[in-house]
């Protein structure tokens, strides 16, 4: 009876949470998490917010915080926590199905043209580069204005857009396992080139990909930010990042509504930080020669 | 084939990529773009055909293509139709703003980033390295528009004192150059500070990991067995080392830096690039839009491209292992 050897990466999910809760920093950002993920799951079916119940006079347009509107109303009298609320679900909900599509992309690229080498490897390198130094800001707007404002939209264009960097990562790491000896070893069993990849390269690779996943969502999460500011977000679909967009455009600035202004701000600083600091704290569970450095 | 010609011909054949995927981003998908302007069904086919030609958009694909690269290598991109204006007029007077931006900002950036890298870097996990790095962070992960938003309630509503909008004072009569120097520098700060407290992070934290990496390499224990001190250690041979691998990361400071440039424009309405791009998308004015978009992403691959020798001039190893 063989005997599995069990390796670093074949730890389960329970051992990388305990590890992050022993890290200072990865305590803070899973706490960060935890808070964030109860505010965009839970908080807005006690609180819905409904956009097309607006105020009935002019004195309930962006009023401070009071006893009905704990958050203060905004431009056209509607609650601002409850807006809070939904936005945390969008913002969390683009930011998440964005990374989906980037780490998808950037570690299947990465895997293949680290593992077939060669002129693949030459091709999609080539590509990579080419999306790396591309601005992605402005390739951004120039999609979502063309391809219209709505949240599918918004998540592709993120999606196909944040992947270079998890592609030049994943295929470094790949092409240092290619050269090891268990990929001719498996070979001259007659395993395919396939179920090497399948079976022996990428759970090795997996929690680098899965580090490095963790701070995509929090580029991510700015990137639809950044563009919901620019106007570009789903009107429809209020995030916290079209919060500041309306808040901006209204002139809440100028009004002194800082209720208005403040808290999806915070909110945004809030998650992304939480998400940094875990996928920091990972990297140095992972890969501990990195030690103290970020 | 000698390395600059060879990453000349890159970056020739990125710009091309660029544009040709900028002509089919604007002119074939968008459906039918006369109908956009025309915003009319009372339009007879021959004032249909007028419009048309007078936008490039009659004959095949390929003609419109061609009749595109040849219109902007004489430097046409259109006419606006929100401006009322040729673009290449208003793009040339954004790009000068933006640049002044930049620079302003890079210079705050590149050197208070490094001494603060070097400093946190040099101290490696004491308390003065954590609070660094934290604060870092933390300034990493603020959207740079809502750092604007802040500075401009700060001090356009709260406190007051400085311009918020604007690259100068609205019909200012200046009697010198000077005062109309000091009216756009008083009009720089604010945007300036907004851009820089971002990115000044990403320089931080990239320089604190090079130097640590440097820090352990063996002539650097050389260094200390010779009694060197600790300060001509960190800057003469630490430093130095450490400043190959944060070029490296330029490309992605560059990336950022436009990013951020164009956010900041749009809150303080500064006259650049970005703000041209938020109007055009405000407008759904496309000539402008593609013409700011494609002028802002081939500036991006020439200063990359600068980047990419510069580094060759200061690391005369890459040359040598080529």
């Amino acid at each position: 009876m063989m005997k599995r050897i069990k390796t670093n990466s074949n730890h389960g999910f329970r051992y990388f949470l305990v590890k992050l809760w022993a890290d200072r920093m990865g305590r803070w950002g899973l706490i960060a998490l935890a808070i964030t993920t109860f505010i965009a799951v839970i908080c807005p079916i006690f609180f819905p917010f409904d956009p097309s119940q607006v105020g009935t006079s002019a004195a309930s347009i962006l009023t401070g915080p009071s006893r009905t509107h704990l958050l203060g109303s905004d431009e056209l009298g509607r609650d601002v926590l409850r807006q809070f609320f939904t936005g945390a679900r969008i913002s969390l909900f683009v930011g998440i199905m964005a990374t989906v599509i980037s780490t998808i992309v950037g570690s299947g690229l990465g895997v293949f043209a680290g593992y077939y080498m060669g002129r693949l490897d030459g091709v999609l390198m080539r590509i990579t580069d080419f999306f790396l130094v591309v601005p992605a800001l402005p390739l951004m707007i120039a999609l979502g204005a063309i391809f219209g404002q709505n949240i599918t939209v918004i998540i592709m264009v993120i999606g196909f857009l944040s992947w270079p960097r998890t592609a030049r990562i994943v295929r470094s790491q790949t092409l240092s396992l290619r050269q090891r000896q268990f990929v001719p070893r498996a070979k001259s069993l007659g395993a395919s080139n396939l179920r090497i990849i399948r079976t022996h390269i990428v759970p090795h690779v997996m929690p680098l990909i899965v580090a490095n996943t963790i701070l995509v969502v929090a580029g991510c999460i700015l990137s639809e930010a950044t563009l919901s500011f620019i106007g570009l977000g789903d009107p429809d679909r209020i995030s916290w990042g079209t919060m500041l967009h309306f808040s901006f455009v209204s002139g809440a600035i100028g009004r002194g509504a800082w209720w208005y202004f403040l808290p999806p701000g915070f909110g945004i600083l809030f998650i992304v930080l939480g998400f940094t600091l875990v996928g920091h704290s990972f990297e140095k569970i992972t890969n501990p020669r990195l030690g103290g450095s970020v | 084939m000698p390395f600059l010609l060879r990453r000349f011909i890159t970056l020739l054949s990125s710009i091309f990529a660029i544009v040709t995927f900028n002509f089919f981003l604007f002119h074939i998908i968008p459906g039918d773009p006369i109908r956009l302007i025309a915003r009319t069904q009372r339009l007879n086919a021959e004032a249909i055909a007028k419009l048309r030609a007078s936008y490039g958009l009659d004959g095949s694909v390929l003609s419109q293509y061609f009749r595109y690269l040849a219109k902007l290598l004489h430097g046409d991109l259109g006419y606006s139709y929100s401006f009322k204006e040729n673009v290449s007029g208003l793009v040339g007077r954004a790009l000068g703003n933006t640049l002044l931006l930049l620079t302003a900002s890079t210079l705050i950036v590149v050197i208070a980033g490094i001494a603060i890298g070097v400093f946190a870097g040099s101290r490696q996990g004491r308390k003065s390295d954590t609070a660094t790095v934290i604060s870092s962070l933390i300034l990493w992960s603020m959207p740079t528009f809502w750092v604007g938003m802040l500075l401009v309630f700060t001090f356009g509503v709260w406190v007051g004192g400085l311009p918020i909008s604007g690259i100068s004072t609205a019909n200012a009569i200046y009697s010198n150059w000077f005062q109309y120097f000091l009216d756009i520098s008083r009009h720089l700060i604010l945007p300036t500070i907004t851009l820089a407290i971002v990115d000044i992070a990403f320089f931080i934290i990239i320089t604190r990991t090079a130097l640590i990496d440097v820090m352990s390499e063996d002539y650097m224990l050389t260094a200390r067995g010779k009694g060197l001190t600790r300060k001509a250690i960190v800057w003469r041979h630490g430093f130095r080392n450490a400043m190959l691998p944060v070029l490296t990361a330029s490309a992605l400071y560059i990336s950022a830096l436009v990013g951020g440039a164009i956010q900041v424009e749009v809150v303080f309405s500064w006259p650049g690039m970005g703000l041209l791009m938020y109007n055009s998308v405000l407008a759904r004015d496309y000539p402008v839009l593609e013409a700011s978009f494609l002028l802002t992403t081939v500036a991006v691959l020439v200063a990359n491209f600068g980047a990419d020798l510069l580094y060759r001039i200061l690391d005369p190893r890459v040359a040598v292992s080529q």
